[in-house]
C-alpha cells in the first residue's frame, strides 16, 4: 500500500536524522509533548526555531562585519543561539555553536569567522532535513478511528523504521499513550 | 456544615525567559501537569505581574489576589534583570517571599548554582528542562491558605542534573566543560555579569 511506504519513507527521514547526528534526544522530549491537544507542537516549537534564528544569524553576520570584533558581543550572541539549538534538539548546529564560542573566548578572529560559516553550513542542512520531514509528514496527515462511542485520533510517530507507532489519545481520559510497537 | 473544602483551582506558575522557544517549551511542559501558566520574556515584567508598584525603584508590591501565583521558575540570563536578579528582588520583598523560585540554566556552573539555592530559591534546573524535572516541582508549591507551622517542606534532594559536575569535565557532551572562560572564578560569583553586562538587543530582520 503506498501509505505504508510513505509512513516508512518519513520514519526513515526521521530515523536517518538521528543517525547522522544532526538531531539528538532533546528532540524526542518535543515529540513527546505532541498530542491530541497539541498535534502540531513540535512544528510550532522548530518554526519559532527557524524565526528567531534568522534575526541571531543575521546579528552574527553584521557583528563578524565590524572592526575590531566585539568578542563579548559575538559570544553574547552565539550564547543565545546556541541555546535555541539545543532547546530543539539540533546537535550538530550545537556544537559549531560551541567552536565558535570557543574562539571568541580565545579572541581568535579567524576562527570565529571560519567556524560561524560552519554553523550556517550546519544550520542550513539541518533546517531542509526538517521541512521535508514536516511536509512529507503533513502529507500524509493524522489517522482518525473510531474506539467504541469515542473519536479517538492517531498521531503517527515514526519512531522506528521497523514498525509504525501509534498514539491513541483518548479524548475524555487524561494524557495518556497507547503505543503499539513491534521491536 | 463542618467539610472543609479543597480549593480547585489549579496551581499558577509564572514562567520567566526571554527565549522565545524556552518560553514555549516550558508553557507546554507545566500544562503538561495541568498548571495555570503566565509566561513572560523579563524580570520586569515578572515584578509588574506580581505587582510591582513603584517600578522606577523596584518597590511596593501589591499582588493581585486573582492572579496568586504559587511558584516562579525563571531562566538565569536574560538581558536587563538576570534570574538571579528577580529571585532577590522576590526573597526581599515581605509580600513575595514566600513565593518558591526555581532557576533554569543552560550554564552548569556550581558557583551559580550554590549563589542561587543561597539566595533561596528552591531548586536548579539544567537546560534544556524536561518533564523529569516539572515533575519534581510538586513539593516546592505554596497556597497562602495551605502553609501551616506544621507542614514539613519537602525538598528534594535529588540534584543529580543540576550538580552533576564532579569530574568538571563534558557533563552534557557538548563539546565544552560548561564553565564560562571569561573571567575567573572569583570574578564569577561577584558579579556574574556574562549574561548581561551589555545588553543586546537583537534587531528584527528586515524580511
Amino acid at each position: 500500500m503506498e501509505r505504508n511506504q510513505m509512513h516508512r519513507q518519513i520514519a526513515n527521514t526521521r530515523k536517518l536524522m538521528f543517525d547522522q547526528g544532526y538531531l539528538d534526544e532533546q528532540f524526542i522530549q518535543l515529540e513527546e509533548l505532541q498530542d491530541g491537544s497539541n498535534p502540531n507542537f513540535v512544528e510550532e516549537v522548530v518554526t519559532l526555531y527557524y524565526r528567531d534564528s534568522a534575526r541571531f544569524l543575521s546579528n552574527l553576520d553584521q557583528a563578524l562585519e565590524k572592526r575590531p570584533l566585539d568578542f563579548s558581543k559575538l559570544d553574547n550572541l552565539m550564547h543565545q543561539f546556541k541555546g535555541s539549538s539545543t532547546s530543539i534538539g539540533a546537535k550538530k548546529v550545537k556544537t559549531e555553536c560551541t567552536h565558535f564560542r570557543n574562539y571568541c573566548n580565545a579572541r581568535n578572529a579567524e576562527g570565529c569567522k571560519r567556524t560561524f560559516q560552519n554553523v550556517k553550513k550546519e544550520y542550513t542542512t539541518l533546517r531542509k532535513k526538517l521541512e521535508a520531514y514536516f511536509q512529507m509528514s503533513r502529507q500524509v496527515g493524522p489517522v482518525e478511528t473510531a474506539y467504541a462511542s469515542s473519536v479517538v485520533v492517531c498521531t503517527i510517530r515514526y519512531d522506528t523504521i521497523h514498525s509504525l507507532h501509534l498514539n491513541i489519545i483518548h479524548s475524555n481520559l487524561p494524557l495518556r499513550r497507547c503505543a503499539a510497537r513491534s521491536h | 456544615m463542618g467539610v472543609i473544602s479543597i480549593s480547585e483551582t489549579p496551581l499558577h506558575v509564572l514562567a520567566v525567559d526571554d527565549s522565545n522557544i524556552d518560553r514555549k517549551l516550558i508553557e507546554r511542559l507545566l500544562k503538561t501537569f495541568s498548571y495555570h501558566v503566565t509566561a513572560v520574556d523579563s524580570g520586569i515584567k515578572a515584578l509588574e505581574f506580581l505587582g510591582l508598584q513603584d517600578v522606577e525603584n523596584f518597590q511596593s508590591f501589591s499582588p493581585n489576589p486573582e492572579e496568586e501565583v504559587n511558584l516562579v521558575i525563571t531562566d538565569y540570563c536574560m538581558p536587563g534583570m538576570t534570574g538571579f536578579e528577580l529571585l532577590r528582588k522576590i526573597k526581599e520583598s515581605k509580600s513575595l517571599k514566600d513565593i518558591p523560585v526555581v532557576i533554569m540554566s543552560s550554564d552548569n556552573i556550581p558557583a551559580r548554582i550554590n549563589r542561587c539555592l543561597e539566595e533561596g530559591a528552591e531548586e536548579f534546573f539544567l537546560k534544556p528542562v524536561r518533564l523529569s524535572d516539572v515533575d519534581k516541582l510538586k513539593p516546592y508549591f505554596s497556597k497562602n491558605d495551605r502553609k501551616t507551622t506544621d507542614e514539613e517542606e519537602c525538598v528534594s534532594s535529588d540534584r543529580s542534573r543540576a550538580m552533576d559536575d564532579d569530574d568538571g569535565g563534558d557533563v552534557d557532551g557538548d563539546g565544552d566543560d560548561g564553565v564560562e572562560a571569561w573571567s575567573d572564578e572569583n570574578e564569577q560569583i561577584e558579579k556574574d555579569q556574562s549574561c548581561h553586562h551589555k545588553m543586546f538587543k537583537i534587531e528584527d530582520v528586515v524580511p
